[in-house]
């Protein structure tokens, strides 16, 4: 049984249409990733999981329930996290305190704590008094993970979590991700770098102007098919 | 001597202005947004607390802890219901809706409780003074002063220790990605504007207790109030309060020089400020 599942998700930008109709499932404990070139909808269809955009509550569905139509943090709160393309660290925060607003609200309980996070990046650690923002790209991207995970999400949306960012950080980032993901977490992984995704997930969606092209396993599908499906037939 | 002792109270009175700065200030800080109404809602709440002492019989300084959370009331619905609806990219609607809301209340005051100016009473200990050294200080200076620094320490304390606090300053950021951490940002704003109105009526009772209040005093406590901030620089707190005893300091200097200066150095100060300073004297880094 799927546990998020969006059924022909639509999405507009005013009269600008992003998503025709987009079909994705994610199962308990499962990483799937979204690939597909600038412009494809992916950062769309992670923004209309998560409330950011709204939509009609049939559209998806969490534990076969209608959540479509719910405000960011109503989503938020039914366990589903967000790690936003751009970071957006809060900057008048500290680390320490950017962390502890992804469990606004809430007890923090479960595995993941300003402790375990720590773990996770210990760099963070050492810098929590410092402005999240005078911290490198690549630990501004481990904040901005670590704080999402503070709510114990059920799945976690990471959109982007490697853009502009050097081989080695992003190394070590995916690295994190597969210490997330051996601690439970289903995962939803938006990327344009297709090698750490494909590492990672268990099925791969490739978008290209607003549709699902291609889905798969990564180990079924060919570097031809992933291409065309990344830039359309014919190139 | 006598100009130590002017300086003092011109210090003291600032602590007057920075009360009605406050809440302006930090409404500012949190949703840039603008309250034009601002001046008026501290002569309600004066009227608020008028009407608790004549029908209750209560002392001024007891009647303003039942005003506090009506007015705690009133600000949140306020926000939640009107002014989170004008916040947008657009500035000016903010703008035109509490110049609209300022109107409707000084009409609303006018209508209700007439021009007729009031004070709130007062008893000994509020004309009383203290001597220290060869300074004679008033009591209500000192009091008002003091409320000032207090509720910009209680401020601080709340932004920078609490949950709330965090949620503030995020959300203050920006709103989105504050959603997504699970804040309503529509509920922080009007809780904002709840915490504005309680300072809002803590600045009432000053002004209701030191000086006569009728319905049209409002816009020119709003002016006072916008130079405090604007001196201090927008969204600071402790900048407030300095902004609030330039001003206040001006007045009294140019009082004594001449009685007709007190009002016109006040606004000389803070264009003066405004010349070297335009961001003002604490200006937050990331705006």
């Amino acid at each position: 049984m799927a546990l998020l599942q969006t059924h022909s998700l639509v999405a507009h930008y005013g009269d600008f249409q992003a998503l025709f109709g987009v079909d994705i499932e994610l199962a308990e404990a499962e990483t799937i990733a979204i690939i597909g070139a600038n412009g494809a909808g992916k950062t769309t269809l992670m923004r209309s999981i998560a409330g950011v955009l709204r939509n009609e509550a049939a559209a998806v569905s969490y534990e076969n329930k209608p959540i479509g139509s719910l405000s960011a943090d109503q989503i938020m709160s039914q366990g589903i996290a967000m790690v936003p393309e751009g970071r957006k660290l809060f900057p008048s925060l500290s680390v320490e305190e950017n962390l502890l607003i992804g469990a606004y609200g809430r007890k923090i309980s479960g595995h993941w704590s300003l402790a375990t996070v720590y773990d996770l990046f210990p760099i963070l650690g050492e810098r929590r008094h410092n402005p999240g923002t005078a911290l490198s790209g690549g630990q501004q991207q481990m904040v901005a993970i670590g704080r999402a995970l503070m709510s114990n999400p059920r799945i976690l949306l990471c959109d982007e979590i490697s853009l502009g960012l050097a081989p080695i950080v992003i190394k070590d980032i995916y690295k994190a991700i597969t210490q997330i993901k051996a601690a439970g977490a289903s995962m939803i992984v938006v990327e344009q770098d297709i090698s750490q995704a494909m590492a990672v997930a268990e099925r791969v969606y490739c978008l290209m102007e607003g549709r699902v092209t291609l889905s798969g396993t990564p180990d079924t599908l060919s570097r031809d098919d992933i291409h065309n499906a990344y830039f359309g037939a014919g190139y | 001597m006598i100009w130590i002792e002017t300086i003092i109270q011109g210090i003291l009175l600032g602590g007057l202005y920075a009360l009605f700065a406050s809440g302006l200030s930090l409404v500012f800080g949190i949703m840039r947004l603008v309250n034009l109404a601002h001046g008026d809602l501290i002569v309600m709440a004066a009227y608020l607390i008028l009407v608790l002492v004549t029908l209750l019989g209560l002392s001024p300084f007891i009647a303003v802890l039942v005003a506090m959370p009506v007015m705690f009331v009133i600000g949140w619905a306020l926000q939640k219901f009107l002014l989170n609806r004008t916040l947008g990219d657009d500035i000016l609607s903010p703008l035109l809706v509490t110049f609209g809301l300022s109107i409707a209340l000084q009409n609303a005051l006018l209508e209700g409780f007439s021009a007729d100016s009031q004070r709130l009473p007062t008893n000994s200990l509020t004309t009383a003074s203290v001597g220290i050294g060869p300074l004679s200080l008033g009591i209500m200076p000192l009091l008002t002063f003091v409320s000032a620094v207090l509720v910009i320490v209680g401020l601080n304390q709340l932004f920078y220790r609490t949950e709330l606090g965090r949620a503030f300053r995020a959300t203050s950021d920006d709103a989105t990605t504050a959603s997504l951490m699970g804040i309503k940002p529509a509920n922080i704003f009007a809780t904002a504007t709840g915490i504005a109105l309680v300072i809002v009526t803590i600045a009432a009772l000053y002004l209701g207790l030191r000086s006569n209040f009728d319905p049209n005093i409002g816009p020119a406590r709003l002016i006072y109030a916008f130079e405090a901030v604007i001196i201090g620089g927008l969204g600071s707190l402790w900048g407030t309060l300095i902004g609030g005893i330039i001003i206040g300091v001006a007045q009294t200097l140019g009082a004594a020089i001449n009685p007709e200066w007190q009002i016109l150095s006040g606004h000389v100060a803070f264009l003066i400020v405004l010349l070297v300073r335009p961001r003002g004297l604490f200006p937050r880094v990331n705006d």
